[in-house]
């Protein structure tokens, strides 16, 4: 068989400073020692002390590790791709394979990213609150760019009636638990990302257990409880908060970054339960998702990358019926209870009691 | 204290449903603050009166506290929270 062998940038050296070589063999272990014919000192690259295969170095057959095949004993078929990937000093694989590189290349093509901005990307972890109405194009379009780790929290299961918004769900998932629905989505969009789900609400003594496990969090959240659950958490963990949220014609986004303000400083008090309605209750134009879940990827992919100007002590306002945009000066309040100068919160409170409004959880499901 | 000039108030979201209309015009009294010209508002509009301790004010597109003084031919919008995802 011969295949396409890619190498990555540390043994190009040895290869004529070429990203990939032709070899024959039926094995892995055939190709490796092709390659030490026909570049003597490879092989050496990839052993340790012993003669065996360093444990830094892995083998991707068709971007599977080959310790999930069949180890160097792997048969391979004509056309297959190989990769021989060195651990980085920080600890992660975090080389571009040659599918990768052909994947992200309208990324990497752009010198505000490049492949250093897009192993950026790939390396990053990004938990989304709620697979619904905002999760569904947030979810989409950071898997499509690679984040390598996407985390999802909804005790959910698809509706109907979510269909008409939910971009992650389709008619046959219906019944389905939401993040499973969204991994196989997801997966099925991008193989080489990480999905984490979390069948769970996310309540007072789970949130810190499952935001500490990420980079930057976003908000899809279908309740006020769960936003001021969200809001402190994240402040008191230190974590960049890209905040979205829909009802009927409008939509509102902003980005709170920890110490320059937060959710509680724009609005102290949750408003009394009824005043102000749900998507279940008043109803939401569907595209109005992907208009604020696309700025909100937006804002997430400029965190990972450092570039541009954050939606920071900004708050965005969309009025889809009169196709208005809004942008709003805040910014941090020194009263603020959680983020002022003298807080007077600390850890997390009983938000259902706060908002005099139960969290919804699968006995009552909402719909995003 | 008379009339000196108007204010421009845009209700967002749930405010807008309410009162069914996103945007008035009211003649500004001289010293008015963001505040009451909210209670004229609501005065207009009973119906908002339970949504006025969570509401946001920001006045020509900036954040504002309710004591901040409007001047006229200011823009003042009165933004509730929205919570659908």
């Amino acid at each position: 068989m011969s295949v396409n062998v890619y190498i990555p940038t540390p043994f190009r050296h040895l290869v004529g400073n070429r990203a990939s070589v032709r070899a024959t063999g039926v094995t892995v272990r055939d190709i490796i020692e092709d390659l030490d014919r026909q570049f003597p000192g490879f092989r050496a690259q990839l052993v340790d002390s012993t003669g065996e295969r360093a444990r830094h170095i892995n083998i991707y057959v068709n971007q599977v590790e080959i310790e999930n095949l069949a180890g160097e004993a792997t048969e391979l078929n004509e056309g297959d791709e190989v990769a021989v990937i060195p651990a980085l000093a920080g600890g992660a694989p975090t080389a571009l394979t040659p599918e990768m590189v052909e994947r992200y290349s309208r990324h990497i093509i752009m010198p505000q990213v490049g492949s250093a901005g897009q192993r950026k990307i790939i390396e990053a972890k990004v938990l989304i609150i709620g697979a619904g109405g905002l999760g569904s194009p947030v979810a989409l379009y950071l898997a499509l760019a690679g984040v390598g780790t996407i985390g999802i929290v909804d005790f959910d299961v698809v509706d109907r009636s979510n269909l008409q918004r939910q971009i992650l769900h389709q008619t046959d998932d219906i019944g389905k638990p939401k993040v499973q629905s969204a991994r196989e989505t997801l997966l099925a969009h991008n193989p080489n990302i990480e999905v984490v789900t979390h069948e769970t609400p996310i309540t007072s003594d789970n949130a810190f257990e499952i935001i500490s496990q990420y980079d930057i969090v976003v908000n899809g959240a279908d309740n006020f409880a769960t936003r001021y659950l969200v809001n402190d958490a994240c402040y008191l963990l230190k974590k960049p908060l890209v905040d979205g949220s829909i009802l009927m014609f409008d939509g509102q986004a902003t980005t709170y970054l920890p110490g320059k303000g937060c959710y509680r400083c724009l609005y102290p008090a949750p408003p009394p339960p009824g005043m102000v309605p749900s998507c279940a209750e008043a109803g939401v134009l569907g595209a109005m998702c992907a208009t604020i879940g696309s700025i909100q990827a937006t804002e997430v992919l400029k965190l990972i990358l450092e570039i541009g100007e954050p939606l920071v002590n900004r708050l965005l306002l969309y009025d889809a019926l009169t196709l208005e945009f809004r942008i709003v000066k805040v910014r941090r309040d020194p009263n603020c209870p959680l983020c002022g100068d003298n807080p007077t919160i600390h850890e997390l409170i009983d938000y259902e009691a706060f908002c005099g409004a139960p969290i919804p959880h699968a006995a009552a499901p909402f719909g995003g | 204290m008379g009339a000196m000039g108007t204010v421009t108030v845009l209700l967002f979201a749930s405010l807008a449903e309410r009162a069914g209309t996103r945007r008035l015009e009211l003649p500004l009294e001289e010293g008015a603050t963001v505040g009451e010209v909210r209670d004229r508002v609501v005065a207009q509009f009973p119906q908002l009166a339970p949504a006025v301790p969570t509401l946001m004010y920001a006045l020509d597109e900036e954040y504002a506290r309710e004591d901040a003084p409007v001047r006229p031919g200011s823009t003042l919008a009165l933004i509730p929270p929205v919570s659908g995802g």
